[in-house]
């Protein structure tokens, strides 16, 4: 046993001799690195979103061997992964599945972010960080959708690339720069396998290290949005604080299980989750004469996809689509409130952001198309469905952007009434 | 023993040259990356012209080929169809085809060269999708005054029988007319105009 411990000390020291550095950074981010002790529920989605990264760097490789980036080969190599290699089946579905649940951790970790002020003063750029991780994920996502060459990935592609078009002057060439191509054509597939596998990846994870790391300077928010760096104790640690690891490493393992108990529900049992996680035209070669029924990204990006189809006007579908991403981006600047927490802000707050909430769902539903069927169960067979839908959307995009509209309001005119904020977290003894 | 005295300017000179004359080798570097992505001359050579067969093509059918990987629709359009074309121009959003979607020797009331064949890029100009033929005159759900024309599926823009786009939807311009010319009174060649057009 003191053999043991004497050897382990040794190796320590023989590191801590030529890389002090690495003792250094253990100690900054995770055995001292002091994180409010009441963390709720909505504090998970940070840790689970690191874990989703992992997942699909790790799925992402073993997908690489096997996978054509061609446009004659790719479909065929998709199914040839499902069918004849020994589990492919099941790394792809983890890729898949784990896209998905990447957007459903992120949003509720934005989500949270909203909810609790986490983008306020001191924590703007961890704000503008973690948009810019928003970005770079959707960009990533939508080339990854494009490699199976399905029907859906093709038409796909072809939409979203044409949105440059609106670009004054130079929007057609930039189509077809971006494309390679007068159509989304085997230098589009192969270019986009590159950045999906490669760039963007590196961005990615060089963006997650500067997120930390501004998250690390400044400390984590709470509940209750109060700074716990305010009171310190005798040994200068905050009274609020407990260290990351062990406390949070142990309680991020609990979300972890459950997490991975419902991903694999989903892997196993349901893996298209009824034509929202994969798409049933995908499963059909792409067509470059044919456009499935009904043109629709995948979910996560429905939202914003519903918000340029409600605009009757190309360039400024795409000026609103764009204004929709900004406006998130400019959230710490609009908000004027000092009050961070919701359990604290005015009465207006909480309605709007609950509003707001909905509203993002209900676009999410316009995008994926599910409300013509809506419109027929409520209205009849009869119904006009195109003048009833952009009715309902159109309201939905005013309430969009009525959202920070109010914000701003609500909070440079001071018509917020707030509640006294604490001087420390509401669960401490 | 050289002068140890530090000349300031000479120094600042020699950063700035250094930092434009490295950055524009980064940006003189940058372009054959940035023109890789061009389209290659492959890509170029795949765009030939087409000669199609119009022969069997009734009134009122529409037929469909392939040009440039594009989907080039060819209708024999029936008097009826021609008969509202004139009528539709107060819905329209371009009934003169002002925009330049067209060749000149299409920009007319039919936008053809014969009035009963239309000839266009069945891509819809909201975010190009293909839009479906709905010849028929007659009540459709997306339109109860429908008089014959295109639909496009995704966001539900509406063209009429000479692909020309209608107010109030999401596509913004007509669809395009490419260049062609009738080799004789059954073949239409595509991709070349006729001769002596400009």
């Amino acid at each position: 046993m003191g053999a043991v411990t004497q050897w382990f000390n040794d190796l320590t020291q023989w590191f801590n001799d030529r890389a002090p550095g690495l003792g250094v950074a253990y100690k900054k981010h995770l055995s001292e690195y002091y994180a409010p002790k009441n963390f709720n529920f909505m504090y998970y989605f940070g840790s689970l979103a690191l874990l989703v990264l992992v997942n699909q760097i790790v799925t992402g490789i073993f997908l690489t061997m096997f996978y054509t980036p061609t446009a004659s080969g790719a479909f065929d190599s998709v199914q040839y992964i499902m069918r004849d290699v020994h589990w492919g089946w099941l790394v792809r579905y983890m890729h898949e599945t784990g896209a998905s649940m990447f957007f459903i951790v992120v949003y509720l970790h934005m989500f949270r972010g909203l909810m609790y002020g986490s983008y306020k003063k001191p924590r703007e750029l961890v704000w503008l960080l973690g948009m810019l991780i928003f970005l770079a994920l959707m960009a990533e996502a939508f080339m990854g959708y494009v490699l199976p060459w399905g029907n859906m990935s093709f038409w796909g592609a072809k939409v979203i690339i044409t949105l440059f078009s609106a670009v004054p002057v130079v929007g057609e060439q930039l189509v077809t720069w971006i494309m390679g191509s007068f159509v989304p054509s085997d230098p589009t597939l192969n270019r986009f396998f590159a950045l999906h596998v490669v760039a963007m990846p590196l961005v990615l994870l060089l963006l997650v290290v500067l997120h930390l790391g501004a998250l690390h300077e400044v400390g984590s928010n709470n509940p209750d949005g109060v700074e716990i760096k305010k009171h310190k104790g005798p040994d200068g640690r905050p009274l609020d604080g407990i260290p990351f690891h062990p406390y949070y490493t142990v309680k991020d393992l609990f979300g972890v299980g459950v997490f991975l108990v419902i991903c694999a529900i989903v892997i196993f049992f349901e893996p298209t989750v009824g034509g929202f996680f994969l798409e049933h035209d995908n499963s059909i070669p792409a067509n470059d004469l044919v456009t499935p029924a009904s043109i629709k990204p995948v979910w996560y990006f429905s939202p914003f996809y519903a918000i340029l189809r409600m605009i009757p006007s190309k360039g400024f579908g795409v000026l609103a689509l764009l204004a929709s991403i900004v406006a998130l981006f400019l959230v710490p600047w609009l908000d004027c409130g000092k009050v961070k927490s919701i359990r604290y802000r005015g009465l207006g707050y909480k309605v709007a952001l609950t509003i707001f909430a909905i509203v993002f769902v209900l676009l999410a539903a316009i995008g994926a198309d599910l409300t013509p069927g809506w419109i027929v169960d409520i209205f009849g067979p009869n119904a006009d469905i195109t003048s009833i839908e952009n009715l309902f959307g159109r309201t939905l995009v005013v309430l969009y952007f009525g959202y920070f509209v109010f914000l701003w309001a609500y909070t440079f005119f001071g018509w917020e009434k707030t509640k006294p904020v604490p001087e420390r977290v509401t669960t401490h003894d | 023993m050289a002068d140890e005295s530090i000349n300031k300017g000479r120094r600042r000179f020699l950063t700035a040259s250094t930092a434009v004359i490295g950055g524009a080798g980064l940006i003189i570097t940058a372009i054959p990356f940035v023109e890789t992505w061009l389209p290659s001359a492959r890509a170029e050579s795949a765009g030939a012209p087409i000669t199609v067969d119009i022969g069997k093509i009734e009134s009122g059918q529409r037929v469909r080929y392939g040009w440039r990987s594009q989907p080039i629709d060819i209708v024999n359009r029936t008097p009826k169809q021609l008969e509202w074309l004139a009528k539709q121009d107060p819905r329209l959003r371009d009934p003169d085809s002002k925009e330049p979607q067209q060749p000149k020797y299409c920009q007319n009331a039919t936008r053809s060269i014969k009035p009963e064949w239309l000839v266009f890029i069945d891509i819809c100009t909201h975010l190009g999708c293909v839009p479906d033929y709905y010849g028929d005159i007659k009540p459709e759900p997306f339109d109860p005054d429908w008089k014959g024309g295109y639909y496009c599926p995704c966001h539900h823009s509406r063209y009429d029988m000479a692909a020309r786009v209608y107010k109030g939807v999401p596509a913004p311009l007509n669809m395009v007319v490419p260049p062609y010319h009738f080799v004789d009174d059954t073949h239409i060649q595509i991709g070349v105009d006729p001769k002596g057009a400009v």
